[in-house]
C-alpha cells in the first residue's frame, strides 16, 4: 500500500537521505486527510514545516539613496567652490603680469625681426587654441555617449 | 543598480532571509530588524553584487552570520542572568502538556535545538534548500549536513514521541 512507501521515506528521511522530492511527498501525504493512524504523530512536525514557510516579513526596506545623494552633492559643492577659489586666483594672477610686462613690450626696428617675432606669438597662440578645441571635442564626445545611455 | 532592480532582485529570497532570522531569534520584531540589516547590508555592496553567482546564499549566510552575532551579545549582556533562571527544563515540559496547538508546540521543540541545528532545519525542511546550496550558506560539507539533519530530525521525533497519548488527537 501506500503507506508502505511514505514508511520507506520516512525512514530514509530521518537518516538525512532523502532527497528534496522525496521531501515534498511526505509533506503532501501529511497534509492530505487520510494518513495512516500509525504515522499520524509525524503530522504536526511536516504540517510545522509547510506552515512556517508561509510567512512573510511585512516592512519595508529603507533603502539610503537620500544619504548618497546628499554625499554627491556636497563633494560637488566643494568642487564648485574650489573652482571659484581658484579661478580668482587665477584671473587675478594674471591681471598683474601686464602692469610689469607693460614696460617692457619690445618694439622691434628691423621689420623681419618683428615679422618673425610676431609669427612666433602666433605660433604659440594657433597652438595653444588647438588645445582648447581638443578638450572641447573631448567633452562633446563624452556629451553624445552620455545621450546615448540615458535617452531623455 | 537602482532601487527597482534591487527590490526585483531580493524579493524572492527576501522571507526566506525573515524566516531564517525568526527561527533564530524567536521575536518577530528582532527578525524584521535583521532583515532589513541584511538586505541594507546588501544594498551598500550593490556595486559588488554581480561579482557573486549566488545572492541569495550570500544573503543567507549574512543573516546566518548576524543573527548569531545578536544572540551571542544578547547572552554576554544581562540577559544571560534572566535567561539562566528560567533554563530549567521542566517548566517547558509542563507547559509542552498544555499546549493545545500542536504545531506551536512542534516550534517549542525546535527552539530547544543548539542554533546550528536549527539553522539546518529552517534551510532545508523549512525553505527546502538543495544540500549543495546549504554547503554553502553554512560552509559545512554535505555530509556533514546530512548526519546533523538526520540528528536534528530524530531529536524531533523524540521530543514528540516523549509526550504520551501525543498524536491521537
Amino acid at each position: 500500500m501506500e503507506f508502505n512507501k511514505i514508511e520507506d521515506i520516512l525512514e530514509k528521511y530521518f537518516q538525512g537521505e532523502t532527497t528534496i522530492a522525496e521531501e515534498k511527498e511526505l509533506k503532501e501525504y501529511f497534509s492530505s486527510p487520510n494518513v495512516a493512524q500509525h504515522l499520524e504523530q509525524y503530522k504536526p512536525m511536516f504540517g510545522y514545516f509547510s506552515q512556517v514557510k508561509e510567512q512573510k516579513s511585512t516592512q519595508e526596506i529603507p533603502l539610503q539613496t537620500k544619504k548618497r545623494n546628499v554625499a554627491w552633492l556636497s563633494i560637488a559643492a566643494s568642487a564648485v567652490v574650489l573652482l571659484g577659489i581658484g579661478s580668482y586666483f587665477y584671473v587675478s594672477e594674471k591681471n598683474t603680469p601686464p602692469v610689469v610686462a607693460q614696460s617692457e613690450l619690445g618694439t622691434y626696428d628691423n621689420p623681419e625681426e618683428a615679422l618673425a617675432a610676431t609669427q612666433k606669438a602666433l605660433a604659440l597662440l594657433s597652438s595653444n587654441v588647438n588645445v582648447g578645441i581638443e578638450s572641447v571635442q573631448y567633452i562633446k564626445e563624452y556629451e553624445e555617449s552620455k545621450n546615448k545611455i540615458f535617452k531623455q | 543598480m537602482n532601487q527597482n532592480v534591487f527590490i526585483e532582485l531580493i524579493n524572492p529570497f527576501k522571507d526566506k532571509v525573515f524566516r531564517l532570522a525568526k527561527r533564530l531569534l524567536t521575536s518577530t520584531e528582532e527578525a524584521e530588524d535583521a532583515t532589513q540589516e541584511v538586505m541594507v547590508k546588501l544594498w551598500n555592496k550593490k556595486e559588488n553584487l554581480s561579482d557573486y553567482n549566488n545572492v541569495e546564499a550570500v544573503a543567507m549566510t549574512m543573516t546566518k552570520n548576524y543573527c548569531l552575532d545578536q544572540l551571542k551579545s544578547k547572552r554576554a549582556g544581562n540577559l544571560k542572568i534572566v535567561h539562566n533562571n528560567y533554563t530549567d527544563r521542566e517548566p517547558l515540559l509542563d507547559k509542552k502538556l498544555e499546549d493545545s496547538n500542536s504545531l506551536e508546540w512542534v516550534e517549542k521543540i525546535i527552539n530547544q535545538l543548539p542554533e546550528q541545528l536549527q539553522i539546518l532545519i529552517q534551510l532545508r525542511d523549512v525553505e527546502q534548500y538543495e544540500f549543495e546550496e546549504i554547503a554553502k550558506i553554512v560552509n559545512m560539507n554535505e555530509t556533514a549536513i546530512r548526519v546533523a539533519l538526520s540528528r536534528a530530525r530524530k531529536k524531533i521525533r523524540e521530543s514528540m514521541l516523549n509526550t504520551h497519548g501525543y498524536g491521537i488527537q
